[in-house]
């Protein structure tokens, strides 16, 4: 028996398989030059560190350089710091391979490869570093070229220069926290004595102890629960009643019958239940707020353009900043570089890749005169072209600019927002109720007593909790299984849809996935022969057709030629194969859709190579759980109707498969059904479905990398988790469900304080009691309610 | 008296709070996790010092 044993030499540097010669160091292997000079640098300055935290911690080099001089224009670099002054700069870049932790050593030891580099900082999280660098003895682009060179290439974009404040400050938030459980602790160690008995001695000090509650109240009222006055005299302006309402009614009846209960020496008063409730409240509000800040949600096309384009003018090659772009500019294209706005081709050989627009990964080749539309890759080489349209009013930004588009604000009722109209209408007449019945009776002070009491006992503090702990626990459950949602109402929203439209490619086909055909036949010879020449070329099709051939053996290969964007050709003994487009073998083309790589073998086609798409793994399972759940469903697509059959088996019969749809017919067709009362979900991935996914009630991208460019959304989808879908649809109802039992309970505890309130018989004990009572038990209802959804639906 | 130093103190606690959480503590839970496994000068320097 013989068998063959495989050594797989993998790179030092970045644990790529090495497939041909490969290059050596001291003993090291790389697969690429590009990883064998990263590995140069960090020895040379004594780093070699960075290879004992991991094995491979780099990423292959194999990628070409960009072009940076646009760095060294003043103005974009302005733009581009955090801090600049005399002697030092401060710069924060988002540096996408940041992945271990032997990154964060590199990248925290930079000092060690510049001096002129005073210290950097990484964070891991958000993926981004900040430099501080002396600007005198380096410039900003000689800082990017050295991240470049040992492999940390920073992703620079349009969004960085225009940076908006969009951080949400959560400080102010905890700062009011802090404040709240700090009087709420204080408040509560001086109220003891009291709900304990005190001596006589101690009646001495029982005053005292009130102007120390009070005094602790004060900060709590002003400071700490300032958002809730404010946001309900807003909603009170607006003729709405918002929870916040009650909130906040609540909050100053407490304020108030304490601060008189303590003057008029009548009583201790509710301080303590006050500190607790604001501080409870607001840990709530801490709760619902808490998102992802390492997933950005409100990315649009700037996030992936460039910040500057190469203009010729004069034979001159200029950067320039692409807001500054204009009619009439020729602008140099390179390889891989986007095109920044509508333009004419005017010279070169142009393929471009739209996948970021279309999702279509196929390059489409364009010839000279033809309008190529912004926000195409190219690829292949450098093409020049003259601008016809500045950068805000090509094709694919107007969409963003469009006024509607702008404004719109997704708004809808949640069930807190329903119940809350009604709660307080409630509330009030009750307190009225019971102050009228006292009133009559002609004991004024016990009206008075059970009017404050049950706007006190009534403040619907478990009510406002509710919602944000069970939602925040859903919220972690979908995080777990890879669904990342913007905020906790579009959890409520999603528990709402019930018409779910999909977009095809990269939605529910793979993108990384795909299935390799050929027609044709090839004999034994010319499959090794076509692998070993397809071996040569890093064109992302010559890899997957060496992949499928799956040949070992290699054949010497003379006279390789490749021709960017047509294909390539070689000559072993007396074969001359040529591997490339209908074009470059001869051929006329042939109405097959998909990206086509024919064999040619002296000038007979031996056949064509055909990548499809491969659909995402349990589609059709997904398609008829969803089914059965009568969903309506529904099927938008930019691209022609190359599939459609396979497609209608999936689908069920009524649903509309649209095809040929351009980004706004998404959006108007979107627009349609929401028209005709459906809540309509959109799947997306493309800057295509931007539009789409923005105007549907809720919008999820489906992306294979979260941390890749994906538009603006509510959710973002990974991939992998694109089966559980209609588990996750269910578990939004399940979620929407404990709230609502949830809200059976806190109507229960009310029942009970209400019936002592309306007697105006509360004792300040009763309610420092029930208070956190009610909150604890909500809070632990909640989450346990989740999980145990989250349990029978399988997502933990 | 006491009362009033234990309302002393329990500020000082909540400038404390204040000052960390505005100094930026909180902002990155997860890259010390990492740093602090780092060692110092794992190089040539061992062989020196011996």
């Amino acid at each position: 028996m013989r068998r063959n044993v495989e050594i797989v030499a993998s790179c030092y540097h970045c644990g790529d398989e090495v497939t041909d010669t490969p290059y050596v160091m001291e003993d090291h292997t790389f697969c690429c030059l590009g990883c064998q000079t990263v590995y140069q640098i960090l020895n040379e300055n004594n780093l070699q560190s960075y290879y004992t935290y991991n094995v491979h911690p780099g990423k292959a080099q194999k990628s070409s350089q960009a072009d940076l001089s646009y760095l060294d224009e003043p103005n974009i670099i302005a733009k581009l710091v955090d801090y600049q002054d005399t002697e030092i700069g401060v710069i924060t870049f988002y540096i996408p391979v940041i992945h271990c932790s032997s990154c964060v050593w590199l990248l925290e030891h930079l000092y060690k490869l510049n001096p002129a580099i005073a210290s950097s900082q990484v964070d891991f999280m958000k993926k981004q570093t900040s430099i501080t660098f002396k600007n005198q003895e380096i410039s900003l682009r000689e800082l990017v070229q050295l991240l470049v060179n040992i492999g940390y290439e920073p992703k620079i974009t349009l969004q960085d220069v225009v940076k908006e404040g969009k951080k949400i400050n959560q400080g102010a938030l905890v700062r009011k926290i802090t404040v709240a459980g700090f009087c709420f602790g204080n408040s509560m160690m001086i109220s003891f004595p009291d709900y304990f008995g005190m001596g006589v001695f101690e009646r001495e000090y029982a005053s005292f102890f009130g102007y120390m509650n009070l005094a602790f109240g004060i900060p709590v009222l002003l400071y700490s629960a300032s958002d809730y006055f404010t946001s309900a005299w807003y909603s009170l302006k607006q003729r709405r009643l918002n929870l916040d309402v009650p909130l906040a009614l609540g909050i100053l009846v407490l304020f108030l019958r304490s601060a008189f209960d303590i003057l008029n020496q009548s009583g201790a008063g509710f301080i303590d239940t006050l500190c607790s409730l604001v501080f409870f409240i607001l840990i709530g509000k801490w709760v619902q707020q808490r998102t992802y800040y390492h997933i950005s949600f409100e990315r649009d096309y700037r996030s992936y353009f460039p910040v500057a384009v190469t203009v010729i003018q004069d034979h001159d090659e200029r950067p320039i900043q692409i807001a500054e772009l204009q009619v009439g500019d020729r602008i140099l294209v390179r390889n891989n570089e986007i095109i920044p706005a509508d333009a004419i081709l005017l010279n070169g050989y142009a393929a471009v890749d739209f996948s970021f627009v279309t999702g279509e990964s196929k390059p489409i080749e364009k010839t000279l005169g033809e309008l190529v539309y912004a926000g195409g890759r190219q690829i292949g080489g450098a093409i020049e072209l003259e601008v016809v349209k500045p950068v805000s009013q090509s094709y694919l930004t107007r969409l963003w600019n469009n006024e509607s588009f702008k404004s719109y604000d997704k708004n809808f009722d949640t069930f807190v927002g329903l119940i809350s109209k009604y709660f307080t209408v409630a509330l009030i007449s009750i307190a009225m109720l019971a102050a009228l019945l006292w009133a009559f009776g002609g004991n004024a002070d016990r009206a008075w007593g059970a009017f404050t009491a049950v706007l006190i006992i009534a403040c619907p503090c478990a009510l406002a909790l509710s919602s944000p702990f069970t939602l925040s626990a859903a919220l972690s459950i979908f995080d777990k299984n890879k669904l990342y949602i913007k905020n906790t109402s579009a959890i409520e929203q999603m528990a709402a849809i019930d018409t779910i439209v999909f977009d095809k490619t990269g939605t529910i086909s793979s993108p990384t996935s795909s299935a390799m055909y050929f027609e044709g036949e090839l004999t034994k010879m010319e499959r090794q022969i076509v692998s070993s020449i397809c071996r040569n070329s890093s064109h992302p099709l010559s890899r997957e057709i060496v992949k499928w051939l799956a040949e070992d053996f290699i054949v010497p290969i003379e006279r390789y030629a490749e021709t960017v964007g047509m294909g390539q050709e070689g000559i072993y003994q007396d074969y001359v194969v040529r591997i490339g487009s209908a074009g470059f073998v001869n051929q006329s083309r042939m109405t097959v859709g998909g990206s086509v790589v024919y064999v040619s073998v002296n000038d007979n086609i031996k056949g064509f190579f055909t990548l499809e798409q491969s659909w995402r793994t349990g589609l059709s399972d997904v398609i008829n759980e969803l089914k059965k759940n009568s969903y309506h469903l529904h099927l938008i697509s930019g691209d022609n109707e190359r599939r459609a059959d396979t497609l209608r088996l999936i689908f069920p019969e009524q649903t509309k498969l649209l095809f040929n749809q351009t980004p706004s017919d998404k959006m108007t067709r979107i627009e349609a059904w929401q028209h005709e009362g459906k809540r309509v979900c959109m799947l997306g991935d493309g800057l295509n479905d931007a539009g789409a996914l923005r105007t549907a009630n809720l919008g999820i991208a489906v992306s294979d990398d979260i941390n890749n460019f994906s538009p603006g959304c509510d959710a973002i989808l990974d991939g992998v988790s694109f089966d559980k879908l209609p588990r996750f649809f269910a578990f939004a109802g399940d979620a929407v469900k404990v709230i609502k039992i949830s809200f059976v309970i806190s109507m229960l505890y009310n029942v009970v304080g209400l019936s002592f309130a309306v007697q105006g018989t509360m004792s300040p004990l009763f309610a420092a009691i029930l208070m956190p009572i009610s909150t604890v038990t909500i809070i632990s209802f909640t989450s346990l309610m989740t999980r145990w959804y989250a349990n029978r639906r399988k997502l933990i | 008296m006491l009362i009033g130093c234990s309302v002393l103190i329990a500020l000082l606690f909540l400038c404390a709070f204040f000052w960390a959480n505005k100094s930026g503590q909180h902002e990155d839970t997860f890259t010390p996790s990492i740093r602090i496994l780092f060692e110092d000068e794992v190089t040539e320097d061992d062989s020196s010092s011996k």
